[in-house]
Order: C-alpha cells, then structure tokens, then sequence
C-alpha cells in the first residue's frame, strides 16, 4: 500500500490540529489516497450503496421516531398518522419501509459477489466474519423493524417467529415468555422491540466501522483475486473510486425511487394494512421476502426444533466459508466447476425463497427439502471437493497483465484514440 | 407453475450436466406441489382501468366526489373510517370541496366532546378538524347489528386487500408499476353478487359472492341501481356506483397519491440526469487508467 501521496496539511490551524488528532489525515489515507485495484467492477461498488443505505435507515428512521407511538393501541394509527398528517410522512415511512428491502438486496448482491470472487480468502477471514455478523444485526433489525407498525403480518410474524425459540429442549418455554414480556406478544413486546430496532442499527454501524477498518489492513480483493503487487495494479481512491462509487450509488437510487414512489407497497404483504387482531389469524404468515430462503429451510424440516436449527445453521455455515473452500485460486473466474456450481447455488436460493412464499404442504415441502440439503451439501461437500479435484484456468500473473491483456492488442489502440487534452 | 419452474431453471444455470439435474429435480418437485392459486376459493378479480394507475395517475375528482356521496349515502351507515378528517374532503390531491362544503358535511354530524366546566361530555356539531365518526360505538355494536360480522373500516381498506398475481405476472407487476390489486378487489366483490352454483348451500345470514374468499360473505349485496342520486348525468348502476366509491376509498387509504408521483416523476428527472453527468466524468477520469 505505497505509491500514493500521504497527507501532509499546509494551513497552520491544521497543523496544529493535525499533530494533537490525525483525524483529517486518518480520511485522506482512508477515503483519497487508499489504493484499490483498478480492475473493480460495479459489483464492488455495493460496499459504498450499502453505507448509504444504512446513512438513509437511520436518518429516516430517527424522525420517524419523532412522530410514532410505541403502544398496541396507538402504533397502528400513529403510523397512519405519519402518513397522512405528518409533512412528507408518506415520504419518510415509504423511504424507510422501501429502504430495508433495497438494504437486504444490497447486502444479497455484496454476498454473492463476495462468494464468487473468493473475497472470503485468506487473508479476508475477520473481514468476511465480520459481514456476516452486520448481515445477522440487519435481519435482527428489519424483523423487528416489521413489527412496529403492529398490522397483522408485524403481530403474527412476531408470534411465529418468537415462538421458533420454544422449540429449544428445557429452557424455550422460558426464553419465549423472556423475549415476549409476558405470554403472549402484547405491549410490553412491542416496547422492547421497538427499543431494540433504534440499538441494532447504532451496532451495525460500529461493526460496519470494524468491516471497513479491516478492509483497509487487508486491502481490497479484486476480480482476478490476485493481490496488487505493483502500483501500477492501483489507483487512488479519490478520484478513481470515488467517482464509480458515486454512478453505481444514483444508478441504486433510481432503482430504490422507482419503488419508492410507484410501487411502495409492491415488497410489502397487504394484511399488514389490518391492524393487529390476535383474535385472528391471517391464511398465510408469510415474512418479509428477504427471510423467504429461511423461512422454506423452517419449514422443510418434520422437526421443530430441527427446522429452527437447520434455519439458523443456514447462517452459521457462513462463518465457517474461509475453511470450506479448499480451492488455492481465489476468483471464482479461473474455476470453471466452480462457477457452475456457484450459479446453481444462487438458484437454489431463489428457489428457496420462493418456496418460502409458497404454503408448506405436499411438493413444496418436497421440493423445499431438496433444495434446503443442497443448499448445506455447496458449502459442506461441493466447497471442500472441489479444492481437491477442480483444475483451475491458468490466473494472470497480475492484474495489469489482467486489464490490459484483455484489450488485445493494446498498444496499436493507443494511437488510435484521441490524444487527451489537458481540461 | 411447471412454467415458473422450467423458466426458473433456464435463467442462470446455464448449461451443464449439473444445472440439467437439478432443474429436474425442481420440475419433479413442481409437479407434485398442489395447484393452490385459488386455494380460497375466491375468483382472481379482472383488472380494471383506474384513473390513479401508473406513473402519471390522478384522482378523478368528480370521481371521487360521486364516491364520497356513495360512501356518505350507503357505505357509512355500516362501515366506519375513522382516520378520515372532514378537512381532508377539501384536501387538494382529494375530492377537493371548497371549505365550505366540508364544513357543511362536517355540521351534519354530531361528535362527542368535553368533558365541559361542568365535568358532563357534550354532543356538539362536528368541526373540519374531526375524524369521520363511526356507525358504531364499538366492534361488538357493529357485530350485533350485522349478524355478528364486523363492517370493517375504510381506513386503510383499499390497500388491505389484495389477490394473488402468480408467476410471471408479479414480475411484470415491478415493470408495469401496477398495484390496484385492491380496488380491483373491492370492485370486483361488489359486482360478485350471483346466485350459488347448483347444490352449493348458503349459510343462514350469508350471501353468495364469487370473489370473497370462500364465496360467503355476510355483506347483503349493498347498492342497488339507482340507490344514489347523481346530479352530473352519471349512469346510475351497480357498476359505476363501485368504481366511484372504490377511488374514492382508495384515496382514504392513500391520501397523498398524487403528490407521491408528482415527487416522483422530479425526482426520477433529477436522478437520471444526475447519473449522466457521474457517468460522463467517471469516463473522463477513467480515460488515463484505462489506456496504461
């Protein structure tokens, strides 16, 4: 990580400042001189796209707070409130019920790429471990988040959910009546988990500090997963980054603002526009989509508490990635089982969360079966297997060898653009 | 759904012997699984054309003036709407009365208030500030009057409802920015009201609906033609009386409808022209990397 400028501060008051706290220059070296590959892709650009989105949660979410009631009684119309009375309360709540959808999709396609280049790697393990700990805080805090406008789906979603923990052998009964307040969901849940959907995103944002400070000991992985040996493999942050990050950051918000302002209530389940009557339970109890994949696992199993353990070992198999994959090649380009089997397994996620939505009865649990074995069997059988068997494509030798070798006959192409002129 | 799954399976697994066996196993798996679309036995309601649909939709507001005599005249006698403001009928973005008219419907009302000096709770005339007051001091009110069914409340009914699209539709739902599921719902169940199929029995205080899930719905078919007076020559039928009424409730639901496209269409402008000029200058700066 050498080659680029270090910040040196000329202004005196700076000086002075700088010396006693190297604050200014702890975000020039982080944020301008910071070397990153130049061959990144707009798939890395969902690292900044998720920082955003997690600046939009909680700033949206703080003046909604100013206006919602946290009571059984009154969470319902205080949120109706907000959307009618309140100035541009349509517009905070939709920013901030459409925000959490765009928020898992994020963090989806930043997994997925973190999978098929090998970002997990060696020496990426804490900063991979480390994501999936933001991924568990963010599911933690969306399912809460879900509960407090206290429709129908928040209430039945809350009892399914809380219930799962029921299903662990002596000590469930009590943890469920723990986590409710009482025995039933009922306000004093309400409370809490209101409490605790304004703490888990403060958590999430120490922890995204950790992942980005990791990020920076390590460096960033690339999409030929060689390490940059050369300057000329980087290129600052500022502009290079900077600049892309900001395109792919408008191009995510005008995919977010075309559900945000035509279709706001398309992510969201309709019964949720019926206020919470625990007198009644809906035909399906489906949860937010995001939690589909999870939610077929549940339910594929006969076993109560083998559904609730095959669902959260759905997350805990995560950690363990760096040691599954076996393979010496880091980018999933140079191995082409790899690859197919990468692509396999991303279905087999859409397939599950599909499943998910469906009722659990005859060929869907079937098919949920299927898919939730082959979901285990990637990680636990294919990963570890095909380290040992697969012959990789021969990797570049760097990754300026990489970009400029892909150009094919590079050289002669130079001529033929215009000369750049000085602006 | 065999066809979600062979389509399913043809999207990103490629080819390859493995993606071939699994797409297999799904289809195996898809076939098995029970047809459950109308699992409710609800009939799928027929797409209608509303005003407020799309990019660039709005309130008809005569439309929604005719709705609310509806809702004045039929509904509301049964069905409450408590988050319904007197002043939001002079609302622009709604049926937009002057203040005056609103003022008018609101004094046709008695609301409950104090306590006074006295200590004793007063009935007054309702002013623009108060919420549309309910038929029914309570849920069990509303349940004795109606053969124990409770009327439920406009509020935020037209967004409550909805029916099941099905592959691909949802997928193309994203494209074509349609979500009048609701009141597609609530002006099908309207116009349901047919005699039951032969050997069906309809429970005592029922009535027969092809669209209400599980087709018996203690709702008497509520309007009839010519139950409303409409001063603007518009035809007096079942069908009309529904669509009007059914705008207008969704203009209960989502009473900044308007505005939220209006917004839209800026923002969508600013952001697209945004990401044009970031794409130009990422180029520019680019350009140098790109050529060494």
């Amino acid at each position: 990580m050498s080659g680029h400028a270090t910040f040196e501060p000329k202004n005196p008051a700076l000086k002075w400042f700088e010396s006693r706290l190297p604050l200014v220059g702890l975000i020039h070296s982080s944020f301008v001189a910071y070397p990153t590959p130049r061959n990144l892709n707009y798939w890395w650009t969902f690292g900044g796209i998720l920082s955003l989105m997690l600046a939009c949660q909680i700033l949206s979410g703080v003046v909604l707070v100013m206006h919602y009631t946290p009571h059984v009684t009154l969470a319902f119309d205080s949120v109706e409130h907000i959307m009618r009375d309140v100035s541009y309360g349509w517009l905070l709540r939709y920013i901030h019920a459409n925000g959490a959808s765009m928020f898992f999709i994020a963090v989806y396609i930043h997994m997925f790429r973190g999978l098929y280049y090998g970002s997990y790697k060696a020496p990426r393990e804490v900063l991979w471990i480390l994501g999936c700990i933001i991924y568990l805080l963010m599911m933690a805090t969306a399912f809460m988040g879900y509960v407090l406008p206290w429709g129908q789906m928040s209430f039945w979603g809350a009892t399914v959910i809380t219930n799962l923990f029921s299903a662990f052998p002596v000590v469930g009964p009590t943890i469920v009546e723990w986590l409710w307040g009482g025995f039933a969901v009922d306000n004093p849940t309400l409370n809490r988990f209101f409490s605790l959907h304004y703490l888990l995103p403060f958590m999430i944002a120490g922890v995204v500090v950790l992942h980005i400070w990791a990020l920076h000991v390590v460096g960033q992985n690339n999409p030929t997963g060689v390490e940059p040996k050369t300057p000329k493999d980087t290129v600052p942050f500022t502009p290079y980054a900077t600049i892309k990050d900001a395109f792919g950051m408008v191009c995510f918000l005008i995919f977010f603002a075309w559900f945000l302002f035509y279709i706001p209530n398309y992510l969201g389940h309709a019964d949720n526009y019926i206020p919470a009557n625990p007198l009644v339970t809906p035909a399906h109890i489906v949860p937010e989509w995001y939690y589909l994949p999870f939610y077929a696992m549940l339910r594929a199993i006969p076993s109560k508490l083998g559904g609730v353990l095959t669902m959260f070992s759905a997350i805990i198999v995560l950690f363990f990635v760096p040691w599954l994959d076996t393979s010496k090649v880091r980018s999933g380009v140079y191995r082409p089982l790899f690859k197919q089997f990468f692509w396999i397994w991303v279905a087999v996620c859409i397939g599950l969360g599909w499943l998910g939505s469906k009722p659990a009865e005859g060929g869907y649990i079937v098919a949920g079966r299927i898919l939730t074995f082959w979901y285990f069997a990637h990680f636990l059988i294919i990963l570890p297997l095909l380290g040992l068997f697969e012959k990789p494509k021969a990797v570049p030798a760097s990754i300026t060898e990489a970009v400029l070798g892909k150009k094919g006959g590079a050289p002669a192409s130079v001529g033929v653009n215009a000369p750049q002129t000085k602006g | 759904m065999n066809k979600l799954m062979s389509s399913l399976s043809t999207l990103p697994l490629r080819r390859g012997l493995i993606g071939g066996a699994l797409a297999g196993a799904l289809l195996l798996a898809g076939g098995l699984a029970p047809a459950t679309a109308q699992e409710h036995g609800g009939t799928k309601p027929h797409r209608e054309h509303w005003s407020f649909a799309g990019p660039f939709g709005k309130f008809d507001q005569a439309q929604l003036q005719r709705g609310f005599q509806v809702f004045k005249e039929v509904c509301s006698s049964c069905h409450s709407a408590h988050l319904l403001a007197f002043r939001n009928l002079a609302q622009p973005g709604g049926p937009h009365f002057s203040e005056e008219q609103a003022k008018v419907v609101a004094e046709e009302y008695k609301v409950q208030d104090g306590p006074n000096d006295a200590g004793d709770m007063f009935e007054r005339p309702a002013r623009l500030s108060d919420r549309w007051p309910s038929p029914f001091p309570n849920e069990q009110a509303a349940r004795a009057s109606n053969g124990g069914a409770f009327p439920p409340d406009f509020s935020t009914l037209a967004k409550a409802r909805t029916y099941e699209v099905g592959f691909p539709g949802f997928l193309i739902d994203i494209f074509t920015q349609y979500q009048e599921q609701g009141p597609d719902y609530i002006h099908a169940l309207l116009n349901g009201y047919v005699d039951p199929p032969e050997g069906v029995q309809v429970p005592e205080g029922g009535h027969y609906n092809t669209y209400f899930p599980g087709h018996f719905i203690k709702m008497p078919p509520p309007i009839s033609a010519d139950q409303v007076t409409y001063t603007d020559g518009t035809p007096q039928t079942v069908d009309q009386y529904s669509r009007d009424v059914t705008a207008f409730m969704m203009w209960v639901a989502e009473p900044h409808l308007e505005a939220r496209k209006r917004l839209g269409f800026q923002v969508m402008i600013f952001l697209i022209v945004f990401a044009g000029l970031l794409y130009f200058t990422k180029k520019k700066v680019w350009k140098a990397v790109h050529d060494h």
